[in-house]
């Protein structure tokens, strides 16, 4: 009886969940259900459009990609991108937001206007611009350095450079306006109390504020991983889809190539795959490191 | 953890029985069926063109043709569409995908007559050309664009070829005469460069593919071979390896920087020479227009591009347009008649007077050249032996997948020599043919 009872109470709240489930799992598990059964398949225009039937491939397109020296290159340049992406936004945004707390009214509010319309711009906007201002010819950060007509997209640092600035430039306003809202969240007697104590601003900053903002920064911090780790338009734009020689693929542009332009819908499946369980782990990895040390999300 | 594990055993189960049922209504991912079902001879024929710059006149051409089939086909209806050329590729990948909504006709480049073959989107015509007495003038590079494996995908409705245009007040001024050789265009390419420092001599573009290829097939080389229906890379071969190694000789500070040129496309190096930045280009004659509109107005002249010896052209990449019925054109009697209305002779002698475009056949294409002197060097180079791309599905891949601008930028940059390079192309393009076969 009691069981019963205990069973049913359990069962109820999955009923008043199912509506919710339902539309998550149209809209999230289905297409990652076709991705992963598109990339076990031999699937191209040809199979698309009825030219050619489509066939099992196993793990035939997990083979090629794994077998392919590029991707490995390509996976290498994107953990290596992203990460100094991520590192490069997480410190201008907490840096600029300590600053929004110590400066007067009318210069706090030029800067938060600045990084909003950074914020507001759309990426293929920024990157356009951004490529004009760096042209080799008519740009005018060239003329201003008098660097005559160096062309910045033509050496693989120098284009990885130029991308890391535009995605810095459009990212940091987040990280900024989040970690701003959680400093303004600590009471101000805590930090009144460490600067009493003779604190200096960098050791307030690692002994108060970044313990007090831990749960922001993992979330700002996961979710910059996944953008940046994510990038496509910055690359495709500022590096006509990949740079010279394809010397500034990232995973995500290589995708693209692989499974639109050459229409290898299957091959881009598998990359799409493999970028998730990346991601993936890489998020669950943080989250339990995070848990070890005692903190809850 | 102790709520991702109440979560994860439901959710599992949840997922299961999606996916169960999903498999019950077919949950593969989805297959069009292209095949045609019945051949109506009334209704509405649709058709998609390109939309090219400045359009209109082509407009009235087609109109014109349209009215010409009305006449002669009361109950049929014509309706043309004019898509954008930048994302034609994915209009004519959704008309394929979804056939119901398909128009019943599409103009398409020819490079991708092989690749909508094998997607089995393009109806086989080979019998109505054949039957068709215009086609018999056709010239032989733009039916060989049409044909794959043999039979006849659709009928060619203009040529387009690249020679060499040339600024003849800089020629002038540096006592230089339009170079009849390869070795003299490289060394009148540096002379120009010398000169005039912010010039380039000849204007090239490491992602210029089609600008590069003459080179390859002026010194003896092949993209591909063939045999037996199969495509092998020869792009590694000696001969396509010295050619490449011409091409690639043109970037470097003593005419098109590598810092510069390696990115550049075939525009890009006509809008250098449009707007005076350049002492020569490689340039079409679908180019005209543009560079008329530029700087350079009434200072240039256009000579075939040299080949390696003295007096010998270049063989030119053989590009163009043509016109195809689709598979699941529910009207293929009607619209195999309007395919040849649009693509007949008289249609391309007025596309060209109104467009420029070349005619693919070689008596319009003679009364043309009368009309219109500029299209000479153009015509001479179609005759002195124009090339196509593979008619493998695999180019189709290798070309969109950049293999062969990699290649160049490669050599050009210096990461690697033209033997690893090609090398390198050669193994991806035969993985490509592999693949399509």
């Amino acid at each position: 009886m009691n069981a019963t009872a205990r069973r049913g109470s359990g069962w109820t709240p999955w009923l008043y969940l199912a509506p919710a489930l339902v539309v998550l799992a149209g809209l999230l598990v289905y297409p990652l259900y076709q991705l992963g059964l598109i990339s076990f398949l031999e699937y191209t225009q040809a199979q698309v459009s009825g030219g050619e039937p489509t066939t099992f491939k196993g793990l035939g397109n997990y083979a090629t990609l794994f077998g392919d020296p590029q991707f490995w290159q390509v996976l290498l340049a994107t953990v290596v991108f992203a990460a100094a992406c991520v590192l490069a936004t997480l410190s201008l945004g907490c840096a600029l937001a300590v600053l929004l707390t110590r400066i007067r009214a009318v210069p706090r509010l030029a800067l938060m206007m600045a990084a909003l319309g950074a914020w507001a711009t759309p990426a293929i906007t920024g990157s356009t611009v951004w490529v004009f201002l760096f042209d080799p010819d008519f740009g005018p950060v060239n003329k201003l350095l008098g660097l005559g007509d160096h062309s910045w997209t033509y050496g693989r640092y120098s284009a990885f450079a130029l991308v890391l600035l535009e995605v810095v430039w459009c990212s940091f306003p987040f990280v900024m306006v989040t970690v701003y809202a959680g400093i303004r969240a600590i009471p101000a007697e805590v930090l009144e109390a460490a600067s009493l104590d003779g604190a200096s601003r960098w050791r307030i900053w690692r002994s108060v504020m970044a313990p007090m903002l831990r749960p922001i920064l993992v979330v700002v911090t996961i979710q910059s991983v996944i953008w940046d780790f994510k990038i496509f338009t910055q690359i495709y734009v500022m590096t006509n889809g990949g740079g010279i020689a394809g010397q500034n693929l990232v995973l995500n542009v290589y995708a693209y190539q692989k499974a639109f332009a050459s229409s290898q819908y299957s091959l881009g499946s598998a990359i799409g795959v493999v970028m998730l369980l990346i991601l993936l782990s890489v998020t669950l990895v943080h989250l339990r490191l995070l848990r070890r040390q005692g903190e809850e999300l | 953890m102790k709520l991702s594990a109440r979560i994860a055993v439901p959710t599992a189960g949840f997922v299961l029985a999606g996916l169960a049922g999903l498999t019950a209504t077919g949950c593969a991912p989805q297959t069009s069926d292209n095949s045609a079902k019945k051949d109506e001879k009334s209704g509405t024929l649709r058709v998609w063109l390109f939309r090219e710059v400045s359009n209109e006149p082509k407009q009235k051409v087609v109109d014109r043709a349209v009215d010409a089939f009305r006449a002669r086909h009361q109950d049929a209806d014509v309706e043309i569409e004019y898509i954008p050329v930048e994302t034609r590729a994915q209009k004519i990948k959704a008309a394929f995908n979804d056939p119901k909504s398909a128009p019943d006709l599409i103009e398409y480049g020819n490079t991708d007559t092989a690749g909508y073959v094998k997607d089995g989107g393009l109806a086989d015509v080979t019998a109505d050309f054949e039957a068709w007495a215009e086609a018999k003038d056709t010239d032989p590079a733009a039916k060989q664009s049409v044909t794959v494996g043999g039979k006849v995908y659709g009928a060619p409705l203009f040529v387009g070829v690249r020679a060499l245009y040339y600024r003849t007040d800089v020629f002038k001024d540096l006592g230089l005469r339009p170079p009849t050789s390869q070795a003299e265009l490289v060394t009148t390419a540096k002379k120009i460069r010398k000169a005039k420092p912010a010039m380039y001599g000849l204007a090239v573009g490491g992602a210029y593919t089609y600008g590069a290829l003459p080179f390859i097939w002026a010194n003896g080389g092949e993209l591909a071979e063939e045999s037996g229906g199969t495509y092998t890379s020869a792009i590694a071969s000696p001969a396509a390896q010295k050619g490449i190694k011409a091409y690639t000789s043109l970037f470097g500070p003593d005419n098109c920087p590598a810092a510069k040129c390696a990115e550049m496309g075939g525009n890009d190096t006509v809008t250098a020479f449009a707007s005076g930045r350049a002492g020569m280009a490689i340039g079409g004659d679908f180019s005209h227009a543009a560079v008329e509109a530029g700087k350079v107005k009434g200072k240039y002249a256009v000579v075939p591009l040299p080949g390696v010896r003295a007096g010998e052209i270049a063989p030119a990449f053989a590009g163009g347009n043509n016109i195809g019925v689709l598979k699941s054109s529910s009207h293929r009697t009607l619209a195999v008649g309007l395919m040849k209305q649009l693509t007949g002779k008289k249609t391309q002698e007025e596309l060209f007077d109104a467009m420029g475009f070349l005619p693919t056949y070689t008596d319009v294409r003679e009364t043309a050249a009368k009309k219109q002197p500029f299209v000479e060097p153009f015509i001479k180079t179609l005759a002195a032996g124009a090339k196509a791309a593979p008619a493998s599905p695999g180019w189709a891949q290798i070309d969109s997948s950049l293999v062969l601008p990699t290649m160049f930028q490669e050599v050009v940059s210096g990461r690697k020599d033209v033997a690893a390079a090609s090398g390198d192309a050669a193994k991806k393009m035969n993985d490509a043919f592999g693949a399509a076969r």
